[in-house]
């Protein structure tokens, strides 16, 4: 008797707490990446959902370089905290955090997306990401300084490098413009520094680092060539300063009106074009440079985000429920028009709504078609390791201490030794 | 009560037994708090534990160990922690001798000037070291903008960037940040010596410069080893300056970086352990190098 209350008793409670849903409250705890507007429009976008849904939403800030984000995940993530329920992943983190990542198959839909961001974002199988946005590195130029001084857009490396002495060497000739530089971009030795030395590399026959088959093939004549190239650029159109650089101090010289070319990524372009931009309506955005000859294609650098739900996380439903939202066609849509954040769903690319403040979207989704990805897939678990070494090689030619030469086939020996023997 | 030949009375009994009871608590959080995580590490460094899985691993030996010894990143970090270390210790007591023999002096505002000079000391390192990244940044950074107005230089010039002056400019960010902490202790040891000695001295018809190098520096040389004992301990461990200012760049990382790439970048607890290992080892060996050179003695009070 006092069994049977005691059972029914349970099954009242448990009706009580299952049936209440709609009332109960979670806080869902979100960290997105504080770059450029992008801290604006992800609390724009959580908080709406949390309006919609009933629920409230965290936003916790993170540094802003990956590689410093990266470390802080796999911290929390190793100790199986549940601070935080939905991050935002890198590109080349899905094969890293895989094993701390909920299976979003079946959760929330992917078609429309970009098939190469979901086939990036699966590993073994499980889809651990869904896509967010989806960048690629772009060549931002001066349009006023070219039609000034009658250059045409830059097609390949060499016309860049032409281009950008001559048109820095006739701005310092005036007086007052001793700041001009050629270009920018990120030349600190982190993940950034890999990005822009596998676009390099790819876009003159250089290789991809490591190919898909796991084979490592960085050490070639190309990339030699490719490096050797890049190293002119330092202390004749670069800065030598570039060596400390990430994607802010380039986005600050070029802003500030010191450098006709600028390698980033799309956040940039509405920062420029803001009311306090000393370039506001200056600037054109184009596709970076390739290498000369047949070898040589278009190659940008693959990038963008991704929002992955933790797998430690005991609010399960609204954290997908969240990463649904904000993946969804009118998030995606928004981000577009108000932060020139390209949309992973691909029919957006047609919308007129978001080419009007964006014209340079309609080249984009060929060139994110195009784009290279870093090998992070087939290196799985130790990308990180591969990315640091290649970004320590590039770095030690930039800085004139290592020939180019010299350089790859050391970091060759020391990926076949990362790679235990070129098995991954 | 005379004591007992080769024993202690009762009440030294009791006093020691005293002084065990009052230390054990301390004891045994230091052990839990420092020990424990110390052996930890050490432990780790014959595995080859990663942050995926922690756990599962395997026992390697000296495998991990090995592996850095032939490592050259690893003994470029090396190179570059001590001449930091050597470098920065060296001018920060050179300048704190100079400043706490200024501030020893019955000069006006002496107090107030005492607690200003404080304030880099009192920044955290990391703020700091941001901040001096901004000033040193080649194109839109202060220092720059100076030297270029001022016609010292006439390019701007790459203070973090430049691998011949990267590793200059940390420290002296570093000299910047830590000599007020050297003057301090300095000055502390220079107010123990006492008036008369000066005195006698200029009696006896010494030179200022005499005095300095005969009797001042002879006494203060016990809290002048101390200072810098202090300081090169902690310039063998740092990492949140070169950290900020050029993040991971083999050409100016120390061994925490390095030790905290491996282990937190790459996951590797096994490896990054060994380095963590390596570096206490090293540190050790020069802490015990000081203490012998510098005559440093603990159980008595002055020389």
């Amino acid at each position: 008797m006092a069994a049977a209350a005691r059972a029914l008793g349970t099954v009242a409670m448990l009706a009580i707490v299952t049936s209440g849903n709609a009332v109960a409250q979670v806080t869902v705890a979100i960290s997105c990446s504080a770059l450029g507007v992008e801290a604006k429009l992800c609390r724009e976008g959580a908080e709406d959902w949390a309006r919609l849904s009933g629920n409230r939403v965290r936003l916790v800030s993170t540094p802003n370089s990956g590689t410093e984000r990266l470390a802080l995940y796999q911290q929390l993530l190793a100790a199986h905290s549940d601070d935080i329920d939905v991050f935002q992943v890198d590109v080349v983190w899905p094969g890293i955090l895989a094993n701390h990542l909920l299976d979003l198959h079946g959760q929330v839909d992917t078609t429309g997306h970009l098939e190469e961001v979901v086939r990036n974002n699966t590993v073994d199988g499980r889809l651990v990401a869904m896509p967010w946005f989806v960048s690629a590195g772009l060549l931002y130029y001066r349009r006023d300084l070219l039609e000034a001084h009658g250059r045409t857009l830059p097609e390949t490396w060499r016309q860049l490098t032409d281009t950008a002495e001559v048109i820095m060497r006739a701005e310092r000739a005036k007086a007052g413009e001793d700041r001009m530089w050629g270009y920018v971009f990120q030349g600190r030795a982190y993940e950034g520094l890999t990005v822009n030395g596998l676009e390099w590399l790819a876009s003159q026959g250089g290789g991809r680092i490591v190919e898909q088959d796991g084979r490592i093939s960085v050490n070639n004549p190309y990339a030699v060539q490719a490096l050797a190239l890049a190293r002119s650029w330092i202390g004749k159109i670069t800065p030598l300063g570039v060596l400390n650089y990430a994607e802010e101090e380039a986005r600050g010289v070029f802003q500030s009106g010191n450098a006709v070319f600028m390698r980033n990524w799309p956040y940039a372009w509405p920062l420029l074009n803001a009311e306090d931009s000393p370039v506001r309506g200056r600037v054109g955005v184009a596709v970076l440079p390739r290498g000369e000859g047949e070898d040589g294609a278009h190659a940008a650098g693959l990038g963008g985000e991704q929002l992955a739900v933790s797998r430690y996380t005991p609010r399960a439903e609204q954290a997908v429920d969240l990463v649904r939202y904000l993946t969804s066609r009118e998030e995606q849509k928004r981000r577009a028009i108000a932060g020139a954040f390209s949309p992973s769903i691909t029919d957006l690319y047609e919308d007129e709504e978001i080419l009007a403040p964006n014209p340079f979207f309609r080249d984009l989704l060929e060139i994110l078609r195009g784009a290279v990805a870093r090998p992070s897939g087939v290196t799985g678990v130790r990308y990180n390791r591969v990315s640091a070494e290649f970004a320590n090689a590039v770095h030690s030619v930039l800085s004139g201490q290592a020939e180019p030469g010299d350089a790859l086939a050391r970091l060759e020996q020391r990926l076949e030794r990362v790679s235990r023997g070129g098995r991954w | 009560m005379a004591p007992r030949r080769g024993g202690l009375t009762g009440m030294q009994r009791r006093r020691r037994r005293a002084a065990w009871l009052f230390l054990v608590p301390m004891l045994v959080t230091l052990a839990a708090v420092a020990g424990w995580p110390l052996l930890r590490t050490v432990y780790f460094a014959f595995t080859d534990a990663t942050l995926f899985d922690l756990d599962y691993y395997q026992f390697i030996g000296l495998l991990n160990f090995r592996f850095i010894a032939t490592d050259p990143d690893w003994w470029r970090a090396v190179w570059n922690t001590l001449f930091f270390a050597i470098v920065s210790v060296t001018i920060e007591t050179v300048l704190g001798l100079v400043i706490a023999l200024t501030l020893n002096a019955r000069i006006r505002g002496r107090g107030p000037l005492r607690a200003a000079m404080l304030i880099p000391w009192a920044i955290p390192t990391v703020v700091s070291a941001q901040m001096w990244g901004w000033m040193l940044h080649d194109q839109y950074g202060v220092i720059n903008e100076v030297l270029l107005r001022l016609g010292v230089i006439s390019t701007p010039w790459a203070w973090v960037a430049d691998p011949a002056l990267a590793l200059w400019s940390v420290v002296a960010v570093d000299v910047w940040k830590t000599t007020p902490f050297m003057a301090l202790l300095i000055l502390a040891a220079l107010q123990l010596v006492p008036r008369s000695v000066y005195e006698a001295a200029k009696i006896d018809g010494l030179s200022p410069v005499g005095i300095f190098f005969r009797m001042t520096l002879p006494l203060i040389r016990p809290g002048l080893m101390v200072a810098v004992l202090f300081r090169a301990l902690d310039a063998l461990r740092v990492f949140d300056l070169m950290y900020v200012l050029t993040g991971n760049s083999p050409s100016t990382a120390s061994m925490s970086v390095y030790a905290r790439q491996q282990l937190v970048d790459f996951q590797d607890v096994g490896f990054g352990s060994a380095a963590s290992t390596f570096l206490v080892l090293i540190v050790a060996a020069a802490a015990a190098l000081i203490i012998i050179a510098g005559r440093i003695r603990f159980d008595t009070a002055g020389s």
